[in-house]
């Protein structure tokens, strides 16, 4: 696999501006040509050197900040820093989307059935919370205080969530309690009218759980998950997505990270049409550790995006980020943005994060842009990688050589490239569902 | 006894610049327990019958066969040949991402026998043929030629040679950049197998060097894409002293 990009900062580092990546699908090591030589004969569709003309709505070439803003004649101004992104439950503070916004340009507006653009009173996808006995599982009107006490729409779609949802699910494991049991949150979506939904997760001062969201069924929905882990609890969030084809799915997932808490979160993104999840962590409070995992497949027309920020604002805390994603299939088309922000504030911070995509045919498409702030020197470390890798027909040869079948050689590489996430999860049951169903996208793309 | 068989053999690429045929008609008999070195210039042709013999899709044939125990090799698909006893040493292996080595060589070994093998034994194997070849102990963790040097990956070649225990080995350049100690191990390696007197070996090699440790029964010279002479191990000598010029001085004969 070729390194894109791979840096480190130790302390005392001069402040580094924003480094971006856009995603070169470079490959190395074809027979005879030992290192070094990158083909790019495998072009794909709408990839610019820019990366930029993605959105369907975004159809120009011109180079981000330079075009007209669609209604005002200012030119649009990307935001100085990751930190400074709007932030409110207001709708109205948030422009209709262009798809020339930073954090929208490549996610396809028009295959978002409206979720940016209608009222989203369709019926939310149904929600059944299993597993745990000592867990608190309430449904409350949105007049409830607790609900947006910890997190803060960033984005468009997610204000319009905040804005229209009728009743929120909130699960607290309360204080001090260890949840016996994994708590299993079944999302079930049956309608394809654009709905809003609200998930309030607490884990309270010195708890412990492992709460899985399992989303399925067909839905277009905006969602808002609020998570609070406080002082030194340990709480791990799996987002599970196997929704079926026609599937749209936008999702913020904030969590509010108290003092030497553990939080870890874990994306899994199967199914679906057009799947967008923005997870942050934000520290609040010093000591606190925080590993974020992801693990995507998409297949032929799928569009993945993931959007992650860790946000240290405050001493001495640190966050591992790993995601990985495998691609097959004509139009197959990942997005990764990992933003670490280092705050002036935070000092003796700890921070690294890697994106690895594998493609396993041609047509498909992965970006891959890790971004890192950092605003004072005096750190621990902090670092970013990303590499996205073909499968190609040398590989696939090497291994057939050996006397092993095609169909075999491609999953034994898929297999080991996603098993180092599956493991992350522990949750047993999970673990062996997910490793089937990564199975099945591999049969399924008639590899 | 298994015979591996080439006859009037034609193959060529296609390249941006047209169609460029690479062998012009080879025909090479290697039986069981014997070793043939070819030998020639660059640009002969000695990888491209490796990779021909290997089911490389780069690699068109025009005419001739290849049978082994009269099974028309040709027809069969690149894992159907290894499992048929074919084994090529690659020049340049490939790094194959997400695969640890551990899982690869188990894999080929189940793909290969038809069964999985005894994990005791199998383990034990391993650990033998790696301690053999020098290989850190820690390769079987890490992913296949993911990192290696030159050198490691050509050992790493060699451990597959001795696990997978082919009926003909073909070893394309396995000796090239390599330094004295490795070229021993690996030669060591390869001698070990074919001591067993199971296995017929081609050994692809631009140097003679490597020939003072693997003795071979036949030496053919390929130039150009035929075989321009053969004969014994006194061949490799007499190249040792003269080197190629006399070959690619001149029209190269029929074999």
């Amino acid at each position: 696999m070729a390194e894109t990009t791979h840096t480190e900062f130790t302390p005392n580092t001069a402040p580094e501006g924003e480094v971006t990546d856009l995603g070169d699908l470079d490959e190395k090591a074809r027979l005879g040509a030992p290192s070094g030589a990158i083909d790019r004969s495998a072009a794909i569709d709408g990839f610019t050197e820019q990366g930029e003309s993605l959105s369907a709505q975004n159809a120009g070439s011109e180079q981000l900040g330079l075009k007209k803003h669609s209604h005002g004649n200012a030119p649009v101004v990307p935001e100085a820093s990751r930190g400074e992104r709007r932030r409110s439950f207001d709708l109205a503070d948030f422009p209709t989307l262009t798809g020339l916004e930073e954090d929208w340009r490549f996610t396809p507006l028009k295959r978002l059935r409206g979720l940016h653009t209608e009222e989203l009173n369709g019926s939310a996808p149904s929600i059944e919370v299993t597993g745990a006995g000592n867990v608190t599982v309430e449904t409350v009107g949105r007049g409830d205080a607790r609900l947006g006490a910890s997190a803060t729409p960033e984005d468009r779609v997610s204000a319009a969530a905040w804005h229209t949802f009728t009743e929120a699910t909130v699960i607290t494991i309360p204080k001090e309690t260890v949840a016996d049991g994994e708590v299993m949150v079944s999302v079930t979506g049956t309608h394809a009218e654009a709905a809003a939904q609200h998930i309030l997760i607490t884990a309270e001062a010195f708890s412990k759980a492992v709460v899985v969201i399992d989303h399925h069924g067909s839905a277009t929905l905006a969602q808002n998950v609020e998570i609070v882990v406080g002082d030194g609890a340990d709480l791990t969030v799996v987002s599970v997505q196997e929704w079926d084809d026609d599937a749209v799915h936008v999702s913020s997932q904030q969590a509010k990270i108290g003092r030497d808490a553990r939080y870890k979160h874990v994306v899994v993104s199967l199914g679906g049409d057009l799947v967008r999840l923005t997870p942050s962590s934000i520290f609040t409070a010093p000591g606190a550790e925080v590993e974020m995992y992801g693990l995507y497949f998409a297949d032929a027309g799928q569009h993945l995006e993931q959007r992650l920020l860790v946000d240290h604002a405050v001493p001495n805390c640190k966050s591992r980020v790993t995601y990985k994603g495998a691609l097959q299939g004509a139009g197959a088309h990942t997005v990764w943005v990992g933003d670490v922000l280092i705050r002036k504030a935070a000092e003796g911070t700890d921070t690294y994060e890697t994106n690895r995509n594998l493609i396993l045919t041609d047509g498909a498409r992965a970006d891959s842009v890790p971004n890192l702030e950092i605003e004072t020197g005096l750190i621990e470390g902090a670092g970013h990688a990303s590499a996205t890798g073909r499968f190609d027909d040398e590989h696939l040869f090497y291994l057939m050589a050996r006397g092993i079948p095609e169909v075999t050689a491609r999953r034994l590489v898929v297999r080991g490239f996603l098993n180092e996430v599956i493991q992350q999860i522990k949750v047993p049951s999970l673990e062996e569902r997910l490793s089937e169903s990564v199975e099945r996208e591999l049969a399924a793309g008639n590899l | 006894m298994s015979t591996l068989e080439i006859k009037d053999l034609h193959v060529s690429i296609d390249t941006e610049q047209g169609n460029v045929p690479i062998l012009k008609g080879v025909t090479l008999t290697i039986n069981t327990g014997e070793t043939h070195a070819i030998m020639g210039p660059n640009g002969s042709g000695k990888s491209t019958l490796a990779s021909t013999i290997a089911g490389h899709p780069r690699y068109k044939v025009d005419g001739g066969t290849i049978t082994l125990d009269g099974e028309d090799v040709l027809s069969m698909s690149v894992d159907e040949r290894a499992r048929a006893g074919l084994f090529l040493a690659m020049q340049y292996p490939v790094e194959v991402p997400g695969v640890t080595m551990t899982n690869f060589l188990r894999t080929a070994k189940t793909a290969l026998d038809g069964e999985a093998p005894s994990l005791r034994h199998w383990t034990k194997d391993v650990k033998t043929a790696m301690a053999q070849l020098r290989i850190d102990a820690d390769f079987a963790q890490r992913n296949v030629n993911e990192g290696f040097s030159g050198g490691e990956k050509k050992r790493v070649e060699i451990l597959q040679l001795e696990l997978f225990r082919p009926r003909f080995a073909i070893l394309d350049e396995t000796d090239s950049g390599l330094d004295v100690d490795a070229l021993k191990v690996v030669s060591e390696g390869v001698n070990r197998e074919h001591s067993k007197g199971e296995m017929g070996t081609l050994l692809i090699t631009h140097y003679t060097r490597i020939l003072r440790y693997i003795k071979p029964d036949f030496v053919h010279v390929f130039v150009a894409g035929r075989i321009a002479e053969q004969g014994g191990p006194e061949l490799a000598d007499q190249l040792e002293a003269e080197g190629y010029d006399r070959f690619t001085a001149q029209t190269p004969v029929e074999a």
